[in-house]
């Protein structure tokens, strides 16, 4: 799960990490209050930044500075409702509902610290770079050198001797070591408290006062883990979510649109990448990732349905089920409820395989519903392409 | 032979009376394994489908010889229950909930360092010898005794693989699925290794996907030891950058992890790369007999 930079921030400060003063705004009015505050407590300027759960919004033209109380309110109200369109957002883009007004700093260093889990080691990594504001990616592809990583022991955290040396060799000045140890141990805290599973500060700044602060915040969070987490889980904006995604993770369904013209359900993760895969072999291309998962119940068939059905590219459907834990029985009564109860037209081909096939079989045959029955998975891939083309 | 589970492997549930974890056992037992016991915590003493439950993994040990555990506990206490197997020396442990949380695996993982376990999965079907035991939620039917390992991150894809060998006449030795979580117990170049050594083992699929670098490590692997042909086929060729697919471990993320990647990485180790998932099985006979 993603969150808002000004939600990152929020976690932060929580954490003892510095973050500059700021204000998140919904409105042009909440805007030129908060940059009204700002203002009136010291601040030379602020800065007016688009809340979007995607990267390179500075580039888009949803990261403005403003000199006066007049000119944040006058940006903000062109920001908000904006569509931003950056790197990160395909071409569609993103509307922008929420503002994060907050204070500028005299700048003197951009820095990089982040903090992912290392599928190798198999623990998290804090990594430091000199190489602030750009992204890792391409620090990592062109001078893989400039990051230092720190690994963590599993059962401790960052230990303070590991944020100083990541603190002197990213070239801090010694009356801002302790600062920084302070910064990125409780940086790691708040990654390792909220389950997150990425965490990054891009850029990190050292101000020409010495200060430290974190002038970005990304977290995402570990699906798996936000059960024990309901304060995170409140922070979910569905808004920047496509809709049909947003439904199905209401059931539990993992389903990612796509661009082409084949629904396809599948359940395993790794046979629904490889069914998308064989769909574009035999000449179509999928409308969507979608695994029904390994315990499904004829209810949670129905929604998948549902969901793909909505999809209006949508011409016809491939359904490849090899059952394991999900018997094929389940799924045949599902299939037959939802094909009853959304009245479907479009051509469906069936792949089933697994426990409980023939069960799974003969519901299907006696529900009366034309279904296109395939024997392997390629020749359900030719079926399905050749009734999408009509 | 086959590797890792036999006729003689003792195994025990831990989550035994949960509705899965009942379910699954008993297809395990009709299979032909030796299921021994069951471990739900407070319900000690008591039996289950006719299996003596007990509260701990160590009592469990001590009153029936398990030498195997399969877990089916929900996901907030998978972690705990896998590191409990490992204390009590179950030598292995094939953990098939899904779900867990990361941080939690890498505790487990840590803590298994300083035991003698194995552990397969998180996130996976489990382990079948065909003919001989089986360990996790395959369907047992589709599985023939043969000379061909599987090892995969996939469940219902390494299915479509047996399926696709089982049509042909082909069985298998063992057919390993390792879990789609970004830190499991056991990786391909695990497996890999335990397929050279086996006698039975004549040549071996891995079934990879999208997401980290453990299919390069084994490709690595491939071109300087393996003695066996391998044959590969990676899933997600057509998925989106940054985008995760199904599994936790699944996404490509800053441009790496591709499928072009790996299967890049695994021809060059002489891997032969089913392009489509229906060619697994005919991939499969063309490196049959093949002298490495």
């Amino acid at each position: 799960m993603k969150i808002h930079e000004y939600q990152g921030k929020a976690i932060l400060k929580k954490y003892g990490v510095a973050v500059p003063r700021g204000e998140m705004a919904e409105t042009r009015e909440q805007a030129l209050a908060a940059a009204k505050a700002l203002f009136d407590a010291g601040a030379t300027g602020v800065v007016v930044k688009a809340q979007i759960h995607a990267g390179g919004r500075g580039k888009g033209g949803g990261v403005k500075i403003a000199k006066s109380v007049e000119e944040a309110a006058e940006l903000a109200g062109k920001i908000l409702g904006m569509t931003l369109v950056t790197h990160q957002t395909g071409p569609e883009g993103r509307v922008v509902r929420r503002l994060l007004i907050e204070e500028t700093l005299p700048i003197e260093k951009e820095l990089y610290l982040g903090i992912v889990i290392d599928r190798v080691e198999a623990r998290p990594v804090f990594m430091a770079s000199a190489a602030g504001g750009m992204e890792i990616e391409q620090v990592a592809a062109t001078n893989p050198d400039a990051i230092l990583k720190e690994y963590i022991q599993p059962g401790m955290g960052l230990e303070p001797f590991q944020a100083r040396k990541l603190a002197f060799k990213l070239g801090l000045k010694p009356p801002q070591i302790n600062d920084a140890v302070r910064f990125m141990t409780g940086l790691y805290r708040a990654f390792e408290e909220t389950d997150a599973s990425l965490c990054e500060i891009n850029p990190f700044v050292s101000c020409s006062d010495g200060r430290l602060v974190a002038l970005d915040a990304k977290f995402n969070f570990d699906d798996n883990a936000l059960f024990r987490h309901p304060e995170i889980k409140e922070l979910r904006d569905t808004s920047e979510e496509d809709p049909l995604e947003v439904e199905a993770s209401k059931y539990s369904l993992n389903y990612i649109k796509l661009d082409g013209n084949v629904g396809c359900m599948v359940n395993g993760a790794g046979l629904a990448m490889a069914t998308m895969d064989i769909i574009k072999y035999a000449g179509g291309m999928p409308a969507n990732f979608l695994d029904v998962g390994g315990g499904a119940n004829a209810e949670q068939v129905t929604h998948a349905f549902e969901i793909l059905l909505s999809d209006k590219n949508v011409k016809a459907v491939l359904i490849n089920i090899f059952g394991g834990i999900l018997r094929v029985d389940t799924l045949a009564t599902g299939i037959v409820e939802a094909a009853t109860k959304t009245h479907i037209q479009l051509p469906m081909v069936l792949r089933l395989e697994g426990t409980n096939v023939e069960a799974g079989r003969e519901i299907l045959q006696q529900s009366g519903l034309n279904f296109i029955v395939a024997a392997t998975m390629k020749d359900a891939a030719e079926k399905v392409v050749a009734a999408a083309k009509g | 032979m086959s590797i890792l589970v036999d006729k003689s492997t003792r195994v025990l549930v831990q989550g035994l009376t949960g509705r899965e974890g009942t379910f699954h056992a008993k297809a395990c037992a009709e299979y032909g394994t030796k299921i021994v016991g069951g471990v739900t915590p407070g319900k000690g003493g008591t039996t289950h489908e006719g299996w003596p439950i007990f509260n701990s993994v160590q009592e469990a040990v001590d009153k029936t010889g398990a030498d195997a555990s399969m877990i089916f506990v929900p996901p907030p206490f998978a972690a705990d229950a896998i590191m409990e197997a490992a204390d009590a020396e179950i030598e292995l442990i094939v953990c098939i909930t899904e779900g867990v949380p990361t941080l939690d695996m890498v505790r487990a993982w840590e803590f298994l360092q300083t035991r003698r376990s194995r552990l397969i999965g998180p996130n996976c079907p489990g382990i079948i010898s065909p003919g001989k035991c089986k360990i996790g939620i395959m369907p047992g039917r589709i599985h023939r005794e043969g000379p061909v390992g599987i090892v995969s991150r996939s469940g219902t894809l390494t299915y479509e693989a047996v399926y696709q060998l089982t049509t042909r006449n082909i069985g298998q030795s063992t057919a390993i699925g390792i879990g789609g979580d970004p830190i499991i117990g056991t990786n391909f170049l695990d497996a890999l290794e335990l397929f050279n050594k086996d006698a039975q083992t004549e040549v071996v699929v891995m079934i990879g996907e999208i997401g980290g670098n453990a299919e390069e490590t084994a490709a690595e692997y491939v071109k300087s030891r393996m003695k066996k042909p391998v044959v590969g086929f990676i899933a997600g060729q057509t998925a989106p950058p940054g985008r995760r697919m199904g599994h936790a471990g699944a996404i490509i993320s800053g441009g790496k992890g591709t499928a072009a990647e790996k299967i890049k990485a695994m021809e060059a180790a002489g891997i032969r790369v089913a392009k489509s998932p229906a060619d697994i099985g005919e991939t499969v006979v063309a490196a049959m007999g093949v002298k490495v």
